[in-house]
This record gives C-alpha cells, sequence and structure tokens, in this order.
C-alpha cells in the first residue's frame, strides 16, 4: 500500500530510520496491539504506539477517570473525569492520530472473556494494575502464544520484559504464583511517581514497536529493572524454568484461573495496589 | 545500470529537507537493485544534504548535475 503525502509528512522521522522506511511503515500501520489498562503504564504506551502510526489500537480498562489518576495516566485530562478510561484514551488517541482505529473494551478481563479479545491482535500490552489480571493475561498469552509486553511499577522502582511464548520466559517463570496475601504494599502505602510509569510505559511501546518491524534485541529473558533514584537501568538474566506451571513441557494449568484481588491490609474487592498502574 | 535511461524520475524541487530525503529514500525501495533513479532537488539545503543521507543508506551517486539553480543526481539503488 503506497502511502499518502501526509502519511509521510506525519511518519517521516521514523521512515527515515534505517530499518523502517516504507516497509516497516507499512508493517506498522497494519499492526494491532491490545493495551490492557490505560493507567500509568498503558496511557503513555498507547499514545506513543498511536503516535507512530500502529493501525488498530485496543483499550482495555473498566475503570472510570478519576483525579488522583492525572498525575501519571496522560492519556486522560482533567475534563474527563468521570468518563470511562476507554472512552477518554479513545478520544486523546484519535486526536493525536485520527488514522488509528481505537476499539475499546470497557470490561474487567476474565477467564470468560480474554480468549475473545486477544485474538483479533498480534501483540499485548499488560499495563495492568492487579496480579489477578497479570497472571490472567500472562496464561492466556502462553495459552494462545500471543507476545506479551510485561510491565510493573512501585514508587521509585519499575520493571519491564518481553514474553514471546516457546521462545523465553513467561512472566510465571519469573514468579509462579501471585504474591501471599500482605506480601506486597497496597496501593495507599506504595505511591508511584508519574514519570516512572511514563519511563515503563514507554519502553513498553518501544517493545511492541520493535516486535512489530522484527528489529533489535527484545528483552525476551532479560528483566529490565529501572530506579529512578539513581537513575539506573540493570538487566537481570531469567532462564525459562523447565517446571513453568505454564509455559513448561508440562504445564500443570491449562485452564485460566481467576484469582481473586487481595489487599494487605483487608481483604476488599479492588482495593489491592489498584491505584498505583 | 542505465544512466542515460533512468528506471524512475522524481521532482523534489520545492520539497523541503528532510521530506525530500524521505520521498528518494521510498522510491528506491519500491525499485530493483542497479536501477537507477533521477532526482532533482533545489540548492541550499537539500544539495548539501540528500545526496549524503541517500550514500549512508548504501546507494551510490552516479552523477549530480547543476541545472538552472537546481541539481539533478542519478543514484544507482544497491541492496
Amino acid at each position: 500500500m503506497a502511502l499518502t503525502n501526509e502519511q509521510i509528512e506525519r511518519y517521516s522521522r521514523q521512515i527515515i530510520l534505517p530499518n523502517v522506511g516504507g516497509k516497516g511503515q507499512d508493517k506498522i500501520l497494519k499492526a494491532k496491539a491490545l493495551i490492557i489498562g490505560t493507567g500509568g503504564l498503558g496511557a503513555p504506551c498507547g499514545f506513543y504506539l498511536a503516535a507512530a502510526g500502529v493501525g488498530k489500537i485496543g483499550l482495555v480498562d473498566s475503570d472510570k477517570v478519576e483525579l488522583n489518576n492525572l498525575q501519571r495516566q496522560i492519556l486522560h485530562i482533567t475534563a474527563d473525569i468521570g468518563l470511562p478510561k476507554t472512552e477518554s484514551g479513545k478520544k486523546r488517541l484519535a486526536a493525536l492520530n485520527p488514522e488509528v482505529e481505537v476499539i475499546t473494551y470497557p470490561i474487567r478481563l476474565d477467564s470468560t472473556n480474554i480468549m475473545e479479545i486477544i485474538k483479533d491482535y498480534d501483540v499485548v500490552v499488560d499495563g495492568s494494575d492487579n496480579f489477578p489480571t497479570r497472571y490472567l493475561v500472562n496464561d492466556a498469552c502462553v495459552i494462545t502464544k500471543k507476545p506479551l509486553i510485561h510491565a510493573g511499577i512501585f514508587r521509585y522502582d519499575g520493571q519491564a520484559m518481553a514474553i514471546l511464548p516457546g521462545q523465553g520466559p513467561c512472566y510465571r517463570c519469573l514468579f509462579p504464583e501471585p504474591p501471599p496475601i500482605g506480601a506486597v504494599p497496597s496501593c495507599q502505602e506504595g505511591g508511584i511517581l508519574g514519570a516512572v510509569a511514563g519511563v515503563l510505559g514507554v519502553l513498553q511501546a518501544n517493545e511492541v514497536l520493535k516486535f512489530i518491524l522484527g528489529i533489535g534485541e527484545m528483552l525476551v529473558g532479560r528483566l529490565l529493572i529501572f530506579n529512578a533514584l539513581d537513575s539506573t537501568f540493570r538487566i537481570v538474566k531469567v532462564p525459562r524454568d523447565k517446571d513453568c506451571l505454564v509455559c513448561s513441557e508440562h504445564p500443570q494449568i491449562s485452564k485460566l484461573i481467576d484469582y481473586q484481588e487481595f489487599c494487605s491490609l483487608k481483604v476488599k474487592k479492588d482495593c489491592y495496589i489498584k491505584k498505583i498502574a | 545500470m542505465d544512466e542515460k535511461n533512468p528506471a524512475a524520475h522524481l521532482d523534489l524541487r520545492g520539497v523541503v529537507c528532510p521530506i525530500n530525503f524521505v520521498k528518494t529514500k521510498l522510491k528506491l525501495e519500491e525499485m530493483d537493485t542497479g536501477q537507477v533513479l533521477e532526482v532533482i532537488i533545489d540548492a541550499g539545503e537539500p544539495i548539501a544534504n540528500v545526496p549524503r543521507s541517500i550514500k549512508e543508506e548504501g546507494h551510490k551517486i552516479i552523477k549530480v548535475d547543476k541545472v538552472e539553480g537546481h541539481f539533478r543526481l542519478l543514484i544507482e539503488k544497491v541492496g
């Protein structure tokens, strides 16, 4: 498909890049990325993917925009408070790049709906803020062999890893099971610097674009750890777990699990680090 | 390679940097190795930048002519 003059102008600074060109831009325009969570990670990630021209972007989020989100969730603005996040996200991405098709899923993912949603996408970005979703997304992506870009953030720290099922470790190779109740501080105790969420969300967008373009070395089997206070990045090698519950040759998990949400203070739905991501 | 009969032409007079180079790059992508592209660009910034960028991409500048205040490049696609 020939690029229009407007597309050439809009994407000129990346078409210029070695290994991108018109063919690379065409790959980006045809790519389909699903972003789970439009919060601290999903917002910056979505912005950059839409800006780059990713043809179809799915936004999954069951929450509405709250004032306390705006310190880091840059897809949403003050006037959006009270709107479903998928709606304000779609509005903002469409304003940035009207070429992008944005599909909204204003729902909470669970074992009954995730497969139907991820099947339409080439790559999945996990910008979720809770362990039940994170494990659900990992397992669903492993079972369907869907590339998944993981990231997590907490206070001044963040981590990211690319999961290419069959080629490298999955999230369960790193952390086989969700942490026990009480092991991880809750949202209100934790906090997050908005810029840390931005760094990790943009790293996720970077991995997605590398995957689409087929260039560079993705973070497969390598956990990238960022510390904002020291301004350091570290890479920790992560091997595949030959006994992994979901991605090994003898997986014990073959069906998706709906873990219960939990909190370190009180077991209450939606409490667990919900406000962080 | 045929200098006399380029396989493609681009008139990029009035097209500023870096869009002139982007259009040249996109045209070269569509062409076959060894084919020649004729490009006309403006004096000043374009003639200072475009040939260098084309060379950085690995293509060969066969000829540069000054024609009525503009420049005519013959580029051989490499790779």
